[in-house]
């Protein structure tokens, strides 16, 4: 288990300086598993995962507050993420912006 | 102050909502109309800012007609009040008036009804720029006070402020008596003759009641009237208020298609102020959950803190903006364009800065 932590961490050290961010879209169920993506094998998958949990943490909070959602968008100083609601799951879209 | 009457319509349909204001807006008096599609908002919203006349649907989920004309009444009594529905049953028409709604309209279906039913409500509103009593609308308490005791009456006037029901007990055009909680005597006709709208019914006099006032009407009127004056000349300095004093949420609560506005601190200190909206608890909490949630995404991807979020829903838009350890959350009208939403968020960030 150690053993699987320690690979896991340096996946995401490694992956934290020099993540080229890319435009694409990726498609998770109701419990955050990519079912389709677009998104080049060079965007780290931790990432992947890690966008879409917030994703549908996000929509189940909304649902939560009684204020349900069907789409979010979430802006960043050169990044955008675009994501639908999908019976539980989402399709989520990435763009980097420039200004 | 401005001198537009303030419409609130509340209907659960966002189309009909969206309707009415439009023929509400060509009134002659151009009056300022806001849209609430549930009972808790029209009350968070006049709780938030006074209004000249509530219109309400009867018929709508959570919180009907009824319930919310029960807590307005004992709210808000000065508020005119008027019932629309699509409901013809003659036992809502009856409770709705027993509650003292001021006009029970069956919603308008041709143009001709549509017609009537404007022509009505401009009558209201502009009956509703002079204070008054029902039934005698440009009568103030005072002037019913003296016609009695001019006549040399002897009766029981009986007025009721929303929860409050007082007495003023005349005997041969002389004032005796009067009571209101649990005040008697004069201070008692102080209170009653200082309220400027309700309802009032004149009863059989009581003879018999014991006298507990002594003064002469003419100079209790005089008392009171001096009284009303200064309280309204007081509430006109009060209503002078320009946008620049306005608060700041109820400010942006003025622009374009917003219905509430939460601002919440992020940091240890955790205020949170709203305007609009009525247990604002969850939305703070999914608010500080969402940014907490996209500043650690943000850092992990390099990407920085997140400048907005905005959502879209059934209910309508959702957008909340992040600085200084603050966050601002609006809720915007479900109608409003992508642009429009967009346009309306700049004027928010622009004066919420």
């Amino acid at each position: 288990m150690a053993l699987i932590n320690l690979f896991n961490k340096r996946q995401e050290e490694n992956t934290g300086h020099l993540t080229r961010l890319h435009s694409g879209s990726f498609t998770v169920d109701a419990e955050g598993r990519v079912i389709a993506s677009t998104l080049p094998r060079s965007f780290p998958e931790i990432h992947v995962q890690r966008i879409g949990e917030q994703v549908l943490n996000a929509f189940r909070g909304a649902r939560h507050a009684q204020m349900p959602l069907s789409e979010l968008v979430v802006n960043y100083p050169a990044f955008k993420i675009t994501a639908r609601e999908m019976r539980g799951g989402a399709i989520i879209f990435l763009a980097p912006e420039s200004t | 102050m401005s001198a537009r009457p303030k419409i609130l319509l509340l209907d659960d349909e966002q189309d009909l909502l969206e309707m009415y204001r439009d023929l509400l807006a060509q009134l002659p008096s151009q009056p300022e109309i806001h849209l609430a599609n549930s009972g808790a908002r029209a009350l968070a919203l006049l709780e938030a800012e006074s209004f000249t006349l509530l219109i309400s649907d009867l018929k709508m989920p959570k919180m009907d007609g009824l319930q919310v004309l029960s807590i307005v009444r004992s709210r808000f009594p000065d508020l005119r009040v008027v019932v629309m529905t699509s409901m013809l049953d003659e036992q809502y028409r009856t409770r709705a008036y027993a509650m003292g709604v001021d006009l029970f309209w069956v919603k308008p279906t041709n143009p001709e009804e549509i017609k009537m039913f404007q022509d009505c409500i401009a009558a209201l509103l502009v009956r509703d720029t002079q204070s008054g009593f029902r039934g005698v609308q440009s009568k103030s308490l005072v002037d019913l006070i003296q016609l009695e005791c001019l006549s040399s009456n002897s009766s029981v006037l009986k007025v009721v402020n929303g929860p409050k029901e007082g007495r003023v007990w005349i005997h041969d055009g002389e004032i005796i008596d009067a009571a209101v909680g649990e005040l008697n005597g004069t201070n008692a006709f102080k209170d009653i003759s200082s309220w400027r709208t309700g309802a009032f019914e004149i009863l059989p006099p009581e003879p018999e009641r014991q006298r507990t006032i002594f003064e002469n009407y003419q100079g209790l009127l005089l008392d009171t009237a001096q009284t009303l004056d200064e309280t309204q000349g007081a509430e006109k300095k009060d209503g002078e208020q320009s946008d620049e004093q306005m608060p700041l949420l109820a400010a942006l609560g003025r622009i374009e298609g917003v219905e509430f506005v939460l601002e919440i601190s992020l940091g240890e200190n955790a205020n949170v102020e709203s305007w609009g909206i009525n247990k604002a608890e969850p939305l703070v909490q999914w608010t500080r959950d969402v940014l907490l949630g996209f500043s650690q995404l943000g850092e992990k991807l390099r990407v920085g803190q997140p400048t907005a979020v905005r959502g879209i829903g059934w209910q309508g838009h959702l957008a909340i903006l992040s600085e200084n350890q603050k966050a601002l959350c609006a809720g915007l009208r479900k109608a409003l364009a992508a642009e429009d939403v967009a346009e309306s968020m700049n004027k928010i960030k622009s004066q919420w800065r």
